[in-house]
């Protein structure tokens, strides 16, 4: 009994992506665990905070909304913008938004994160077709988008409301997300 | 019987092996080290700190927004394969031009400030550029690398914060002959 117990005791992986909750939470765990991504939110989510409490509320539907969309198309195959510079691209040019710091038009407010979310899920839909993830994985990977944009969007307006060094503050974070996207693109090309 | 069975059960079980992937951690922590890792690059990183603090606001702010920006191009092109003659020479140059420049609390305009940085920046950059590792994670190295080259700036700026007082200009004024003359033993090493 004992020489069975240990000869069958084989060592536990922990696959971090597969919870074991489900897909949804598989989704969550997908969104945290990709770096370049949650980059991509926090970038998103900086530029709409310092755009104002307005643009902070288009943001927070039109992203995770444009996220899903794209992120359908993605898993279609249909569609393919997966090459390897795309992640650094995206960063660098949200981080240069936000580390420049200009109002944007009233009319771009929502075709930025329309766009971003589409393109980001474009590709997050096809690595969810190359690996587990499925209709409700990617559901808990914009609920993750969601929760993302309130908290830090919400937190960068009253931020940027604050004396004018807190604004700088997020401007260096973008600068930061930029040279980060433009490394990575680099990387990607070499 | 009992005990037996649990004691097999225990010995038996290796350990959860719960982290992300190997050499993701390895990507952040070398990209981290990397920038700290040269002295060269350490002293030129803190003095553009430094120099902020000196010229005061807007360049404080600016320089720390700029650089990395800049560096990261640097580190691109190095990436890219794309040639950049005397890196060495050039890093070399950074620490005595930048010391000079605390040294002699010299407040030239913001452009000519920044763009001296950013011409610096890009053979630091570069230099990193041409040594990242093969095997890394690029974003988590990428992070690591922006975020100490960063935290370097913010301890520049923060040091500093000494300038207002009339003893601590003088310190930063020491500070920076310290950094010009390492640049120069730089410099000799890097010719000889």
């Amino acid at each position: 009994m004992t020489t069975v117990l240990i000869g069958g005791c084989a060592s536990t992986q922990a696959h971090l992506v597969n919870t074991g909750l489900g897909p949804f939470y598989d989704g969550v765990l997908h969104l945290v665990l990709s770096p370049d991504e949650m980059l991509g939110v926090a970038g998103m989510a900086l530029l709409a905070g310092l755009g104002g409490a307005q643009f902070g509320r288009i943001a927070l539907f039109t992203l995770p909304l444009a996220w899903l969309a794209g992120s359908m198309l993605g898993m279609t195959g249909r569609i393919n913008l997966v090459f390897p510079a795309a992640t650094g691209l995206a960063l660098l040019i949200i981080g240069m938004l936000v580390a420049w710091d200009r109002a944007l038009p009233p009319s771009m407010k929502p075709v930025i994160p329309a766009v971003f979310g589409l393109f980001m899920g474009l590709m997050n839909g096809a690595a969810a077709t190359a690996g587990s993830l499925r209709m409700s994985g990617l559901i808990g990977v914009a609920a993750t988008v969601f929760v993302l944009v309130a908290l830090l969007a919400a937190f960068t307006v009253w931020l940027a409301g604050r004396p004018p060094w807190t604004r700088i503050v997020v401007r260096v974070a973008g600068s930061w997300i930029a040279a980060i996207g433009l490394l990575l693109t680099g990387w990607a090309l070499r | 019987m009992g005990s037996l069975l649990f004691l097999a059960v225990i010995v038996g079980t290796l350990p959860a092996q719960a982290h992300v992937e190997g050499d993701m951690a390895g990507g952040l922590t070398a990209g981290l080290w990397h920038p700290i890792s040269g002295l060269d690059h350490v002293l030129a990183m803190v003095a553009v700190g430094l120099w902020g603090a000196q010229l005061g606001k807007p360049a404080v702010w600016t320089l720390p927004v700029a650089f990395p920006l800049v560096m990261a191009f640097g580190a691109f092109m190095g990436l890219m394969g794309i040639g950049l003659p005397g890196v060495e020479i050039g890093i070399a140059v950074s620490g005595i031009a930048l010391g000079a420049m605390v040294l002699a609390e010299a407040k030239p305009p913001l452009w000519f400030a920044a763009a001296l940085v950013g011409l610096f920046a890009i053979f630091h950059g570069h230099a990193h550029g041409t040594e990242l590792p093969e095997d890394a994670s690029g974003v988590l190295y990428s992070i690591g690398f922006v975020t100490a080259t960063g935290c370097l700036h913010g301890c520049g700026i923060a040091i500093g914060l000494v300038h207002r007082w009339p003893v601590g200009r003088i310190v930063l004024r020491a500070a920076g002959a310290v950094v010009a003359t390492g640049g120069c033993l730089f410099l000799w090493r890097a010719v000889a």
